[in-house]
């Protein structure tokens, strides 16, 4: 610490000192202006809430939401990359109609808002592919059994199943199409003999991608793909417009009832600060594991 | 040698890399046991032939039957027959994220569906055969590069091929470590296996070669056994090329 103060000249000593002043005349104009209350201590309520009657703590709005930001994140990971890896095959097969197909899909997710991807979805194939599945009934009988502790520990609110559900899937839709651009160019980046070599020991092109391509161009592109992830996670927000109960869903609706509009946004962004970069710093470190093996 | 079975037979096989015409008419017979060397200069379409001998290319027109298979476009008896048809590249072509024995096993057990007590086996027998026993746990980029190819060698023998394609195995290595690949197939050559070698050293054709053969721009120009080949080509083209890498 001493070392970096050190370093320092006066030229950051003004720098600093005009950011001061900057933020300093934005909080006083907050403070006057708007006479604004700051209710700091009211958060930690929201976050862990304590149940009087039943004398307990229980995990409050913006605890629940992040809850079901990691979720939806997780389970949207997992089928983005299911699908990105279909579609990046699918950018590199022999077969033209197979290419165009992929190309076709991805340049739509591509070339339309994210926003508008997620209402499209919602309002043209959601709620038909519900009503086709029977999700609702299905999970409204869950949501009324006695010990469905499990069902919610992974979903959360059983009645807000099928929400969760199209969340999950238009979040997937709209990221395998980066996922599946990102398991192209690895596979891209191999040599030709690799795949040379592995059919002239008589593999198929699905065991020549399984056993010697996608292992090798996993390697190569796992820095963007963790990326990719936590990217996710950020975009997981938008999907708060259809209702899905995430952490920004929560927020809004955590404002609208207290009023604490800029404590509840900045814990939020806290909240998703601490999960993207700490990820980030760990995906950093594994990648220098991996380096060294 | 005794019977004079035909494995590979080309007819009248042209290829074409757009408006490049690659291979021109070629008319070849590799018989059961013969160990075949072809030399030219380069981009005479050598390494093209034998590619396409397993489908790594596909000829245009013309015929081309190895191992009682016809080969073409689509055939769906392809995977078959280049689990018949061992080929050893130029730059080896290890698969660097397996071990020097996953890269033995890998075929066998994936593609011949080979236990993998007895893939392991057969692979530390065949890495004895190319004297490296020792490296059985590395990886590939922890080898010379002599050392690799004859893993890459001793990957095609795993899978128990019938016949080998060799497309320059030699050209990317260091002078000091050609000869410890040639060493090894030299020693393939008593087991009676069919042979098929693109290379430049001609010492070692000279030593194994029954057929040698001059490929010059898609065309085949000689066909000939290597006493006649060295000391007396029919053709001049030949002749000029064997002067020209033997000089030195």
């Amino acid at each position: 610490m001493s070392n970096f103060i050190q370093r320092l000249r006066w030229a950051d000593y003004l720098i600093l000192a005009v950011i001061v002043v900057f933020f300093g005349y934005i909080w006083i104009t907050i403070d006057g202006t708007l006479n604004y209350k700051w209710r700091w201590h009211l958060i930690p309520n929201y976050i862990i809430g304590w149940h009087s009657g039943r004398e307990e703590y229980f995990a409050n709005l913006l605890l629940q939401g992040l809850g079901a930001t990691f979720r939806i994140s997780i389970y949207a990971s997992v089928l983005a990359l299911a699908l990105g890896i279909i579609l990046g095959v699918a950018r590199c097969s022999a077969n033209l109609t197979i290419r165009m197909l992929a190309r076709t899909y991805l340049e739509f997710l591509r070339n339309i808002p994210p926003v508008v991807v997620v209402f499209i979805f919602f309002f043209f194939l959601s709620q038909q592919l519900i009503d086709a599945l029977n999700l609702e009934r299905w999970s409204r009988g869950i949501a009324r059994q006695e010990d469905n502790g499990i069902w919610e520990f992974f979903f959360g609110e059983m009645r807000r199943f099928p929400s969760l559900i199209s969340g999950v899937i238009v979040l997937a839709l709209f990221e395998s199409a980066f996922v599946g651009e990102i398991v192209r160019a690895g596979i891209q980046s191999i040599p030709k003999g690799q795949g040379e070599a592995a059919r002239s020991i008589g593999m198929s092109r699905f065991q020549e991608l399984r056993y010697i391509i996608l292992p090798q161009a996993f390697k190569k592109v796992l820095p963007p793909m963790a990326n990719q992830f936590i990217t996710l996670i950020k975009d997981s927000a938008i999907i708060s417009l259809i209702s899905v109960q995430e952490l920004t869903f929560k927020t809004v609706e955590l404002v609208a009832s207290s009023r604490m509009i800029f404590e509840a946004w900045i814990t939020t962004a806290a909240f998703y600060f601490i999960v993207c970069f700490g990820l980030s710093r760990i995906f950093a470190r594994l990648e220098k594991g991996a380096e060294k093996a | 040698m005794s019977a004079r079975t035909p494995i590979i037979e080309a007819t009248n096989l042209d290829k074409f890399y757009g408006p490049f015409h690659a291979l021109k008419n070629i008319d070849i017979t590799v018989h059961q046991g013969e160990k075949m060397v072809i030399c030219g200069p380069s981009g005479s379409g050598k390494s093209t032939l034998i590619r396409c001998f397993n489908g790594l290319e596909w000829h245009n027109s013309g015929k081309l039957v190895v191992d009682g298979v016809e080969v073409y476009q689509g055939s769906k008896d392809i995977l078959k027959l280049r689990q018949e048809v061992g080929m050893v590249f130029q730059q080896f072509n290890l698969f660097p994220h397996l071990t020097v024995l996953e890269n033995l096993t890998i075929g066998p057990m994936k593609v011949r569906k080979i236990g993998q007590a007895e893939a392991v086996k057969t692979a530390r027998q065949y890495l004895d055969r190319v004297h490296i026993p020792e490296q059985a746990d590395k990886y590939p980029a922890q080898l010379s590069g002599g050392q690799q190819q004859r893993v890459a060698i001793a990957r095609s023998l795993c899978m128990e091929s019938r016949i080998m394609l060799f497309d320059e195995p030699t050209s990317a290595l260091d002078p000091e470590m050609i000869n410890e690949v040639l060493d090894v197939m030299v020693e393939l050559v008593d087991t009676g296996m069919t042979m098929v070698v693109v290379t430049h050293e001609m010492g070692f054709a000279r030593k194994v070669a029954d057929t040698m053969v001059f490929m010059e721009e898609g065309h085949i120009i000689e066909v000939s056994p290597p006493e006649q080949f060295f000391t007396n080509p029919s053709s001049e083209r030949c002749r000029l090329f064997l002067d020209q890498i033997l000089a030195h």
